[in-house]
């Protein structure tokens, strides 16, 4: 008997249908989650009220998800012929915002498309993976290992992420360059590299931080030393830590965080949510989180390995590396062990660039799953 | 091919330690969560409460102090002011504008709202005016409509229904001033007020009370989101004086009616409690815990009568012939007189090159101790000085309470001063003069007392020599049976006080305009001057000037102790006149007049008492003295 969604063992295209139904709903269920957890926290942020966050929350996820099932649909074969292009794309627009950024006032990064912001930045995290995966896919592992054929990729990663530095925009720049560094770690990029370019960055550190902005440089400084400052640039990541702490093993309840409901604890409904989060569930929230979010990167990797082609793993892969940066970074920050760089939690903080790259990520991981048994040339 | 073989085998290893270096940062933020969440939990939420909750402390009502039948003399009294919250007002300006109005403001108040709304967060209330009277808080509440955001506070603050006439008996209270003793928290509430003298003082911890606690949440801001606990305070515990206000007022009464200065004190005499205690003239301590301006301040600092000084404990004076008392205990006492001595007066007496003067300038006569006491001859106490030397005089003096402290327990009191030989030595290196214990023995020279001393002079000759010592509070029983006995001869001491019976009771003798009988209750005391001037050889030649030819500041002081019943003495009275030109015109009235109070108000001391005990107070005080 003919079942539809065995026909993934096709070679051959699959149709809509079928493609949807090969969609991996676990996944999609772990997501669905970890919006949920966000929108429950927004509407507490809110004191208990739908507006004006958690309401928008859900109304952006489910039009990331429309987009996340969408680009699921789409042949691997077209991210891989368009892979370049839409890295170009992806450039050019950096460039504007910079250009508007010097014309117009200071710090731009948004693109204005009148219904929606485009932040070129976010639109890059997905670019430099796709471009990143289609030229390695078509390198051969000498070209990999050899000096020259690392070039091309290595100015493709530097450029992105000097134009977001310069933005500035510290966080996501580092976000690119750590992206990918693990992808040419994956690709057969040689240790003895890595550590070269390690020791020449710890040299030319303190001409870095010559370069960095008077916040850049007191973030760091606050990272190293909260009490250095407690009223001002230690005062969020004091007041951080005192929430989460205080919240225990099982939290102080929905709705009853003293930190975040009176307003010690800054920015609650973006990056410090976690924060609220650890406060109001405790413990036992805050692991909740972490280990769906490790699931969902395991997933991934699942994908990735099922993958037929190079192309795809990689992709899987690197946009795999790029979420676990996310959340990360951000769990790190709240936590005192990183400094505050402004990257929010995934699915959870408010904020429609970051949900609409998030879920574009997914699909196409989506896409690599339900493409998993396509072979794809060299060409 | 093979080659493309080893690059995904590459792949997928390295994929792997990636994947489990993600695993393993992401078991570190476990680890941390662990460490922040359950290790350190305890720490951080005592942190998040330190955040949340804030304490205020609850000032508790301060203690009332009623006299000795009850009547309440220091009060607490509803303080209202007008207050303003500047987020509950669309226009600060209208509504400030409207306020003034109704009540006018004055550039500098206006200065300091503006100044308190910009230093504080707009949900502050902030202080237009206090000490608002009642008629003005109705004129606010009428007009609320022109005025948003403008609130009445009540609060409390001490009030003194009894004023100036209490003051040096009483204190006042003040805001906390650096130099005061921090022990209490209250202390650091602002507006918190302390006792800084008098009564207030001395009692301050017991009319403080305990301050309460009231823990609200406050958000980020500090703004308060709702009660968490409340714990009220304990009320500060009520004071009993002895002070008989009555008596207080007559006497405060009789200082004023002539604009005198000086001091009273009545006691009574079996227990040494102070029934009136005045020192005039003096100041409104109302004005004081409401906050005394500048001017205030500065006028009465100029007065020179002195309204801020306790003349009574403070002042320093001369006995004068009071001090006669004394002389006559210590000269029988010794055996330099004998009852029946008799000594000349001819009005002038030379010791060596110097004159010595009596008072009266045709001389007594031939008297004995008691008329001397009678008529006050200063010869007749040169005479006995002579015989009698200094050491033995002060001794007498020190047994009656003169020459030290009797720490009454306010403020400034000062010790006065009884000379002898050691003492002169000490002070001048000079050996001790012959004609110094003469003038020493009428209560001049080098001798001071307070007013206080002198009534409790008085009242331990009066109670029989009974060493009673001036109390603001209650003797208990115990304590009352206990009063120790002053080494004195009984016959002696009856003797003085048959001179100090005829004093007030013979016609002729110093202080007889000042005499009363009420229902065959009589008062004896002595009057004493004391002059401010010296009386040079030229005037005394031609004619020495009267006392109200002289300016104030020149006029002698007048004293007078007494006290009554004269056959069974009851109350004692201790009066000093500041430059009120003698004994006998200045303060033996007065003394009069407020022992003559006292006995009418005693229903223990009336004829008829059987009928009188059932006599309603307020009939009681319609009683016409037999003149």
């Amino acid at each position: 008997m003919y079942k539809f969604y065995e026909t993934t063992i096709k070679t051959q295209s699959m149709s809509l249908t079928e493609k949807f139904f090969n969609l991996n709903f676990m996944y999609i269920l772990l997501i669905s989650m970890m919006a949920a957890t966000g929108v429950t926290m927004l509407y507490s942020a809110a004191n208990g009220s739908w507006s004006p966050w958690a309401l928008n929350h859900l109304v952006r996820f489910a039009f990331g998800m429309g987009i996340m099932i969408a680009l699921a649909m789409v042949d691997i074969r077209f991210f891989m012929r368009y892979a370049y292009i839409f890295y170009f794309v992806s450039l050019i627009l950096l460039i504007v915002v910079e250009v508007e950024g010097h014309i117009g006032m200071g710090a731009q990064r948004w693109i204005n498309l009148g219904i929606i912001k485009i932040q070129p930045s976010e639109l890059m995290k997905i670019a430099l993976v796709l471009a990143l995966a289609r030229y390695f896919h078509t390198s051969s592992l000498q070209t990999i290992e050899s000096i020259r054929g690392i070039i091309p990729p290595a100015l493709m990663t530097l450029f992105p992420a000097f134009l977001v530095m310069i933005q500035p925009d510290l966080g996501t720049a580092l976000m690119l360059l750590f992206t990918a560094g693990m992808i040419f770690f994956i690709v057969g990029v040689q240790i003895w590299k890595f550590v070269v370019v390690l020791l020449a960055g710890a040299c030319a550190m303190p001409i870095a931080w010559h370069f960095l902005h008077g916040y850049q440089k007191n973030r760091i400084l606050t990272f190293l030393d909260p009490e250095r400052d407690p009223l001002g640039a230690g005062y969020h990541i004091i007041q951080s830590k005192i929430a989460l702490g205080s919240g225990g093993v099982f939290g102080k309840g929905f709705l009853k965080g003293t930190q975040s409901h009176l307003n010690f604890l800054p920015e609650k409904h973006t990056d410090f949510i976690f924060t609220m989060l650890s406060e109001e569930f405790g413990m036992v929230g805050a692991v909740f989180v972490v280990f769906v979010n490790l699931l969902i990167i395991a997933y991934t990797y699942s994908f990735a390995m099922k993958s037929n082609s190079y192309f795809g793993k990689l992709v899987a892969i690197g946009l795999a590396c790029n979420y676990f940066l996310y959340i990360f970074i951000n769990i790190s920050m709240v936590l005192g062990m990183l400094p505050v760089v402004g990257i929010p939690l995934p699915l959870i903080s408010y904020g429609g660039t970051v949900m609409l790259s998030v879920m574009s990520s997914f699909g196409i991981i989506l896409c690599v799953y339900i493409n998993r048994n396509i072979n794809l040339g060299k060409d | 091919m093979n080659r493309d073989n080893d690059k995904g085998k590459v792949l997928i290893n390295r994929s792997l330690i990636v994947g489990i270096g993600k695993f393993v940062l992401l078991m570190c933020i476990i680890l941390r969560l662990y460490y922040l969440q359950v290790f350190q939990a305890d720490k951080y939420k005592t942190l998040a409460d330190e955040n949340r909750i804030s304490t205020r402390l609850l000032v508790p009502p301060r203690g009332l102090i009623y006299d000795r039948n009850g009547v309440v003399i220091a009060t607490n009294r509803q303080n209202f002011q007008a207050l303003i919250v500047a987020e509950q007002t669309p226009s600060l300006q209208k509504t400030l504008d409207a306020f003034k109005k109704i009540m006018p403001l004055s550039e500098a108040e206006e200065q300091r709202i503006r100044k308190d709304l910009k230093s504080n967060k707009s949900f502050v209330p902030i202080k237009i005016k206090e000490n608002l009277t009642w008629e003005e808080v109705s004129k606010i509440q009428l007009n609320a409509s022109d005025l948003p955001g403008v609130i009445i506070d009540e609060g409390l603050s001490r009030y003194y229904p009894y004023g100036e006439k209490m003051a040096h008996v009483l204190g006042y209270v003040a805001a906390v001033s650096e130099k005061d003793v921090k022990d209490d928290p209250l202390l650091e509430v602002p507006g918190f007020k302390i006792g800084k003298s008098g009564i207030e003082k001395l009692f301050e911890k017991k009319l403080r009370g305990k301050g309460g606690n009231l823990k609200s949440e406050v958000n980020a801001y500090g703004r308060v989101m709702k009660e968490i606990e409340k714990k009220e305070g304990i009320p500060g515990e009520r004071v009993d004086l002895t002070i008989d206000v009555r008596l207080q007022e007559k006497a405060y009464d009789l200082f004023t009616e002539k604009e005198h200065s000086g001091a009273a004190i009545l006691l009574d005499v079996q227990t040494g409690e102070i029934l009136a205690f005045v020192s005039a003239p003096s100041f409104d301590p109302n004005v004081f815990s409401k906050g005394i301006s500048t001017k205030e301040w500065k006028e009465l600092l100029a007065n020179e009568k002195n309204p801020l000084s306790n003349k009574a404990i403070s002042g320093q004076y001369s006995p004068g012939s009071t001090f006669k008392i004394i002389t006559a205990l210590a000269a029988l006492e010794a055996g330099v007189i004998k009852p029946d001595t008799h000594f000349f007066c001819a009005a002038k007496m030379v010791l060596g090159t110097h004159a010595f003067h009596c008072w009266k300038r045709i001389g007594h006569g031939s008297l004995n101790v008691v008329e001397a006491l009678k008529h006050s001859c200063d010869i007749f106490f040169y005479e006995t000085s002579l015989r009698l030397g200094i050491e033995k005089m002060a001794e007498m003096a020190r047994r009656f309470g003169l020459g030290s402290k009797i720490n009454i327990g306010l403020e400034n009191e000062r010790a006065g001063l009884i000379p002898d030989k050691a003492w002169k030595l000490k002070r001048f290196g000079e050996p001790w003069q012959q004609g110094e214990s003469l003038i020493s023995g009428i209560g001049q020279g080098y001798i001071l007392t307070t007013p206080l001393q002198l009534a409790t002079m008085i009242a331990r000759v009066a109670n029989g020599g009974y060493q009673v010592t001036p109390t603001f509070t209650k003797l208990d029983p115990n304590e009352k049976n206990h009063i120790k006995k002053i080494p004195v001869n009984q016959r002696y001491l009856d003797m003085v006080k048959e001179g100090l019976y005829e004093v007030v009771n013979v016609p002729g003798a110093t202080a007889y305009r000042s005499h009363f009988d009420y229902h065959g209750i009589k008062m004896a005391g002595k009057t004493g001057s004391t002059q401010v001037r010296r009386i040079t050889m030229k005037e005394r030649q031609t004619r020495i000037l009267k006392q109200d030819e002289l300016p104030w500041r020149l006029r002698d002081h007048g004293v007078f102790v007494g006290y009554a019943p004269a056959d069974n003495p009851k109350y004692a009275v201790a009066v000093l006149v500041e430059h009120g030109g003698g004994g006998s015109t200045a303060a033996a009235p007065i003394a009069s007049q407020i022992l003559l109070e006292a006995i009418k108000l005693d229903p223990d001391l009336h004829d008829g008492a059987v009928n009188q005990s059932f006599t309603p107070y307020s009939m009681r005080q319609n009683i016409i003295p037999a003149e």
